[in-house]
């Protein structure tokens, strides 16, 4: 095991909270990019402000939240089919 | 006959066949020469029936080329080449030879312009891809192996009885585009349908590809699934149903995925789910929605084959490891098979960029083409859940989440170029995709790379990313499963046997009690009239007896009297 002050540049705290800081200023500029870009909408909806960003994430914590509702029925043991 | 009517497919059979019986160096070389040979022979095929043979009443096109079949037929000689690289350190020579044998044979369905071909190339496939899961040789895989050849011969009677309708029907055995009308086309559809994965059979695949070997897995992936797609595109083009089993295997894939702690079997419900991307595409149809499913094939077996060379790098260095629950922290050990799971994780995703980015969005442009809003909205969100499930889970618990404490190193060279040369590909085809859309079977002017497109394809992914770091709390791994279709024959079905069972032996129980019960009194009621106290058997002295004798003769004397 790495001891605390050899802790790879990736996972040291500082660094982490600088990806998260980077992450969200990405996020920002992806939604506010939607001001300038002008979609050929096929449906309306997909043209409107920030839908992709909405629409991705919410999707997402949907499919998370419907796959844990679902766990309550059919999780198992990992040695569930072992004889 | 020349070389170019040989059949590519046959030559990758025969080569696998004769791997076991070479000295390792000439098979290695083989290994790596011949599918290069084969992808060389794949395009001097030119269109049209290049090798008839009769058989029966019947004119077998063995060998028939298209656009469509170039295209299978090369990333099918592509894999074998990439795998066989990947594999050359694998010490079972079984599995290699059945990879062979197995990718062979796909190359041979590629290229069958009739069902019988068809048929027999899709049975060696079968055989093949159960010899490869069986040479991992454990107990696990072989149990896995004979669930999986049970499923796939069930396949195989469905297409044949299917085939043998249709010819019934129609006295062709041409292998050409059908609709889903008859006994004999709906049942060659359930046929394909199970190699594809598709519901309710859907659970053979995670319960047997993973338990092959790191390297039979590689192999695994590219072929059933993708033969399987490759007939649908042409046999069954726009067949509606198609859109509701792809759409049902998309979502599936996920939300398994989600729930999966083993990474390999993740990967495994990921190709579910890449699948029915495909899958819904061919019930879209249409040239753009056929084209996006053929290349959308294409770039898949790249990226997950990549993504399972990854993955089984890990299997190979720590000695079997493949529960997210058992890895964590691999990056730093493991630079290059991190950097090349990363890339397979993002081609899969469609990032810009990369080749699943310049095939899956055909599949949602002909939704939106022909106005599919629904369609539309599901394919959106499961492009989102593709970066969710294994774009960012699969790189996430096994390279980065803790620190498992494992430092295991990279791979050895071989399984290295395998995976920097499927890396390669991945980048290469996502930076420029026109060499592949020149071999498409139709010509196409899609341009994936507009400034909206990319734009929102950002946008969908990193929001989806951004759910799972909110979410990671939910997506804690446990040593669980979650229960599939698979449970109705390995649980109900054992359930059903055993109760049958025991009926039976309590019925044999009951008949055999009522028999020897009979037997009993039977012999009671012998034992008493015939037994040494029964009527039968007592003594009687001379006297007594003298009498009787006497009084019957006199009876008789006077009756003879009398009638005289």
């Amino acid at each position: 095991m790495n001891e605390q002050t050899e802790l790879n540049w990736l996972v040291r705290p500082t660094t982490i909270k600088l990806l998260w800081r980077v992450g969200f200023g990405m996020l920002a500029l992806l939604v506010l990019a939607d001001f300038i870009i002008h979609p050929h909408a096929a449906f309306g909806i997909d043209g409107s402000f920030g839908f992709y960003s909405w629409y991705g994430l919410l999707t997402c914590l949907a499919m998370i939240f419907f796959s844990k509702f679902l766990a309550l029925f059919l999780k198992r043991k990992d040695t569930y089919y072992d004889d | 006959m020349t070389i170019s009517a040989f059949p590519p497919g046959i030559l990758l059979v025969l080569g696998g066949l004769v791997l076991p019986f070479v000295a390792p160096k000439v098979r290695a070389t083989i290994v790596l020469v011949l599918p290069l040979i084969v992808l060389w022979s794949i395009w001097q095929i030119g269109d049209g029936v290049q090798l008839a043979v009769p058989f029966l009443d019947y004119e077998l096109a063995v060998v028939k080329g298209d656009a469509l079949s170039r295209l299978f037929a090369t990333v099918f000689a592509i894999m074998a080449f990439a795998g066989g690289l990947y594999a050359l350190n694998q010490k079972q020579v079984s599995e290699l030879a059945a990879a062979f044998v197995y990718a062979g044979s796909a190359i041979g369905v590629a290229f069958a312009g009739d069902l019988i071909t068809v048929f027999v190339f899709w049975e060696i496939m079968a055989l093949g891809s159960t010899m490869v899961i069986w040479a991992a040789r454990t107990p696990e895989s072989y149990k896995a192996s004979m669930r999986y050849l049970m499923i796939h011969l069930l396949g195989g009677i469905l297409l044949m009885v299917g085939i043998v309708a249709h010819v019934a029907d129609t006295g062709s055995v041409a292998f050409q585009a059908m609709t889903p009308h008859s006994f004999g086309t709906w049942l060659m559809l359930a046929g394909f349908l199970i190699n594809a994965g598709a519901p309710p059979l859907t659970a053979w695949l995670p319960d047997a590809y993973p338990e092959a070997s790191f390297s039979g897995t590689v192999f695994l992936s590219a072929f059933t699934t993708k033969t399987a797609v490759y007939v649908l595109i042409r046999g069954f083009p726009g067949a509606e149903i198609l859109i509701y089993i792809g759409v049902y295997m998309i979502f599936y894939g996920i939300i398994y995925a989600l729930l999966e702690n083993d990474a390999r079997r993740i990967l495994s419900y990921s190709i579910i789910n890449q699948v029915g991307f495909m899958i819904t595409g061919i019930g879209i149809g249409g040239e753009m929605a056929l084209n996006g499913a053929a290349a959308h094939a294409f770039t898949h077996i790249i990226y997950k084959g990549l993504l399972l060379m990854s993955a089984g790098s890990v299997l190979y260095m720590t000695g079997g490891k493949r529960k997210c629950t058992d890895l964590g922290g691999l990056f730093q050990s493991m630079p290059l098979t991190c950097v090349c799971g990363i890339i397979g994780a993002l081609a899969i995703s469609s990032f810009p960029l990369t080749s699943g980015f310049i095939s899956k969005s055909m599949i949602a442009q002909a939704a939106s083409d022909q106005q599919m809003f629904f369609l539309w909205m599901c394919l959106a969100a499961a492009s989102a859940g593709v970066f969710l499930h294994a774009g960012i889970k699969f790189p996430w618990f096994v390279f980065f989440q803790k620190d498992s404490g494992l430092r295991p190193k990279d791979p050895p060279w071989n399984m290295k170029a395998a995976m920097i040369f499927f890396a390669f590909l991945c980048i290469a085809l996502g930076v420029a995709p026109g060499p592949l859309y020149d071999i498409l079977p139709f010509s196409t002017s899609y341009e994936p790379y507009t400034v909206p497109h990319v734009v929102n394809q950002l946008q969908l992914l990193l929001f989806a990313g951004l759910s799972f770091f909110l979410a990671l709390p939910l997506m804690k791994r446990t040593l669980t499963i979650s229960l599939d279709w698979d449970w109705f024959y390995r649980r109900l079905g054992e359930w059903l046997v055993r109760f049958l069972v025991r009926g039976i032996v309590e019925m044999r129980r009951d008949i055999l009690a009522t028999l020897s019960s009979l037997l009993e009194s039977f012999i009671r009621t012998t034992f008493r009239s015939h037994g040494p106290d029964g009527i039968m058997a007592r003594t009687n002295a001379v006297g007594p007896s003298v009498a009787v004798i006497v009084i019957m003769l006199t009876l008789f004397m006077l009756v003879f009297y009398i009638g005289v």
